[in-house]
């Protein structure tokens, strides 16, 4: 790492300089987690900024980041490494007659064949990085299992060419959107950090930081009114990115005091479902 | 106390509620604590939580225990040997005029909390409220502790009484309405109803507030009096999944509404995946074939068609008179959340009448909404109100039993207490024969199982199997063997 957090505070004003809200929580999890060397999994509902943390770290401690997308059906040649089988081919079809075998074996099993994913590419890399694993909780128990030994140990193996340790620790983040339980053995490497919506304060904060122009007065106006809407008893909570994308309309629109007509005529920005939208303009009573 | 004793007495208290604390997990705990100052308390409990608690739903009954542990630990609250009760209520005293003397000072300016009286106070309250100023509320929270609650070291009363007791001495019920009405008079124009609304929120989330300071400063008067071993046991709750449903109280349903959809979403995340996966499904040529390619053209790597098995038809007939009513609601909720994991899903409700709710819940996307007609529309009562499962099960039979075909799988809820009817259970000996299963979920414990007038083992003697579903925990396991 290219320097070292000394304290808390430290951490939690440095993001906010790239642009980055972090509440005591958020900065003292991300503190610990270099301190310690431990990745985060970080849980929470969608478009709270789990994976704008990483990027976030990422930016601040100036390291590479690197992203390991999950999905259903993510294996080992995706995550961790792959034999170049083409090149592999190619070599042994090259010259035939002049190598014996065990030359032909030592070469194609070596570094030049062999084709980095994001997990062995973290451990390898000689510079600072950050390694973002998003939306783990997509791959399939079984495939955790890679994982484990990346996270615990900070290194791969590979049979055919040893053990590659991590020439320094990087920063590990896992995101879940929670869709399942994730294995205590993962569950038990990390540190855990559970990021919710944030309260009236701070997500005035996150709105007059994001977006460019905006007056106190109407980020005021905007979380408290996002406040009271997350009160309903809805099936989607209006998330923070949701919370922007409505600001920044407002601006478009040139608003600058939000009324009840506006509101009602923009609600569909902050909710998707039909039944909300109804529920939260009947609430708000900005439906007359 | 050294940190470590403290540690390891908090860790068996995290255990005991039920919280899977493993020995790595504490050992990442003591390691995270080298590196973060006790004295930082907010930073020094999110370190525990983060290498403590893995679940969020687990985080509140994280907080209360952290807090009995540790919220004494400030500078400010050095504790003194339990022994001597009088000395340190006298200390406590003297400190509490300290820290007064530090918020009146920011407030109001001038004369010491102590020597107003009980109007002064409610005005002055009324006021910090009014313009949120935090530690004058902390000021004022720790005064009426001191004034109302009537604590006296030593006698066994709950946290809860003498919360009550400081809350209605303060009048806070009507300060709400209060607030509003002085809000109101020193607008100029009229707000508009969406104005109204925001200020009520904010309002409603300042006395939320205070009355957590109170509450927090109960407590904490609490442990001081009584230790932390002692009071963390009385404060013990089940976690949100371990709740009962017959006993929970509005608060903790709340909590269990909460977990709910989280829970729903992974189980029919899980039930698809399962579904999807296993290895029975016939040979896929196609893809067989196509993966030969990276092996130079042998199938070295056999693929297979996921198999997709057929998915169930459910009928629920819940019993929904009072004791049990919250149970078949929440069964409903859960059965009709993950309802994409079924072909067809129609529900029954009796109390001593039964009616058909599958339209409540067709017509609205809204489940909430759906459960609340189900409540009040639907037409259940037959002679008296009270559970009648004989006749009940006599109408089911008349009308829908015809309906019973062999895909069907029927979900029977109730606790089986008839109040001495005919039980009629030849009709779910009949249902049995018909359906595909027949399940009966009793959300009593299974010891009071066949007690007084329940007759669940005549019932259960023609299902399939009766399950015993008290909580969040078991009816999700119940609902997984379902699918």
């Amino acid at each position: 790492m290219s320097s070292d957090f000394v304290s808390v505070s430290q951490v939690r004003d440095g993001l906010k300089k790239v642009n980055y809200l972090a509440d005591e929580g958020i900065a003292g999890v991300v503190y610990l987690a270099q301190r310690l060397g431990k990745p985060v999994l970080i849980e929470g509902p969608a478009g709270t900024g789990k994976t704008q943390l990483a990027k976030s770290v990422a930016e601040l401690t100036g390291a590479r980041l690197i992203r390991l997308q999950c999905y259903e059906g993510l294996d080992e040649s995706k995550a961790l490494y792959e034999w170049n089988y083409k090149k592999q081919l190619l070599r042994i079809q090259a010259d035939k007659k002049s190598d014996s075998w065990s030359d032909v074996h030592d070469d194609i099993f070596s570094d030049e064949f062999l084709l980095t994913r994001p997990l062995l590419e973290a451990i390898s890399a000689p510079d600072p990085v950050v390694l973002l694993i998003d939306e783990v909780d997509r791959v399939e128990v079984e495939t955790e299992a890679l994982l484990l030994e990346v996270l615990s140990e900070y290194q791969v193996s590979i049979p055919e060419l040893g053990t590659i340790s991590a020439k320094q620790i990087p920063m590990v983040f896992l995101t879940s959107n929670n869709t399942r339980e994730l294995s205590e053995a993962l569950k038990r490497r990390c540190l855990f950090l559970h990021i919710d919506y944030p309260d009236m304060e701070r997500e005035k904060e996150i709105v007059l930081a994001k977006v460019p122009d905006i007056s106190v007065n109407l980020a005021d106006q905007i979380a408290r009114i996002v406040r009271s809407i997350r009160q309903l008893d809805l099936k989607k909570a209006p998330s923070v990115s949701e919370t922007l994308d409505w600001a920044r309309t407002l601006i478009l629109l040139g608003v600058d005091h939000i009324d009840a007509q506006q509101a009602k005529e923009t609600l569909h920005v902050l909710l998707k479902y039909q039944t909300d939208i109804a529920k939260a303009a009947k609430e708000l009573s900005v439906d007359e | 106390m050294p940190v470590i004793d403290l540690m390891s007495g908090f860790v068996a208290e995290l255990r005991r509620a039920g919280l899977p604390v493993s020995l790595t997990e504490n050992l990442d705990a003591m390691e995270a604590i080298k590196v973060i100052p006790i004295e930082d308390r907010d930073a020094f409990k999110y370190a525990l939580g983060a290498t403590l608690v893995k679940n969020s739903s687990h985080w509140r009954v994280f907080e209360t225990i952290f807090e009995v542990y540790f919220s004494l630990r400030g500078s400010q609250y050095n504790i003194v040997d339990p022994g001597e009760d009088q000395a340190d209520e006298f200390w406590r005293d003297e400190q509490d005029q300290a820290q007064q003397g530090q918020g009146e000072g920011r407030g109001a300016g001038g004369g010491g909390l102590e020597a107003l009286t009980p109007e002064e106070l409610a005005n002055m309250l009324m006021r910090a409220l009014m313009q949120g100023d935090q530690a004058m509320m902390r000021a004022l929270a720790r005064q009426s502790v001191a004034r109302f609650a009537g604590m006296e070291p030593g006698r066994p009363v709950g946290g809860t009484y003498y919360l009550y007791r400081t809350l209605r001495n303060l009048d806070l019920d009507n300060m709400l309405a209060k607030l509003l009405e002085a809000n109101k008079q020193s607008n100029q124009r009229e707000a508009t109803n969406l104005e109204q609304r925001l200020t009520k929120d904010e309002y409603e989330s300042r006395i939320e507030q205070f009355k957590k300071e109170v509450e927090a400063e109960i407590r904490r008067r609490l442990v001081a009096d009584r230790g932390a071993e002692a009071m963390a046991k009385t404060l013990r709750k089940p976690l949100p999944e371990d709740v009962e449903f017959m006993h929970a109280s509005r608060e903790e349903m709340q909590s269990l509404k909460k977990a709910l959809f989280p829970l729903t979403r992974k189980l029919a995340a899980r039930l698809a995946r399962k579904r999807r996966h296993g290895r029975k499904g016939p040979l896929d040529f196609r893809n067989t074939v196509r993966h030969s390619l990276s092996y130079g053209g042998v199938p070295a790597e056999p693929k297979f068609k996921y198999p997709r098995p057929a998915k169930p038809e459910l009928m629920v007939v819940a019993d929904i008179s009072g004791s049990v009513a919250a149970f078949a609601r929440f069964t409903l909720m859960l059965v009709y959340a993950i309802q994409s994991q079924f072909s067809k899903v129609r529900s029954f409700v009796f109390i001593d009448g039964l009616d058909e709710v599958t339209k409540y819940f067709k017509a609205t996307e809204d489940i909430q909404e759906a459960i609340h007609k189900v409540n009040t529309e639907a037409d259940v009562v037959w002679v008296d109100g009270h559970s009648d499962y004989g006749h009940a099960f006599e109408v089911f039979w008349e009308r829908y039993g015809k309906d019973i075909n062999p895909k069907t799988t029927v979900l029977l809820l109730g606790d089986a207490r008839n109040n001495y009817h005919a039980s009629q259970s030849w009709v779910v000996k009949e249902m049995r024969k018909r359906a595909r299963r027949v399940y009966w979920l009793n959300p009593e414990p299974r010891s009071y199982w066949n007690t007084g007038d329940s007759i669940v083992g005549e019932y259960g003697g023609h299902t399939d199997g009766v399950y015993e579903c008290r909580n969040l925990r078991q009816l999700e396991g119940f609902v997984e063997k379902l699918v």
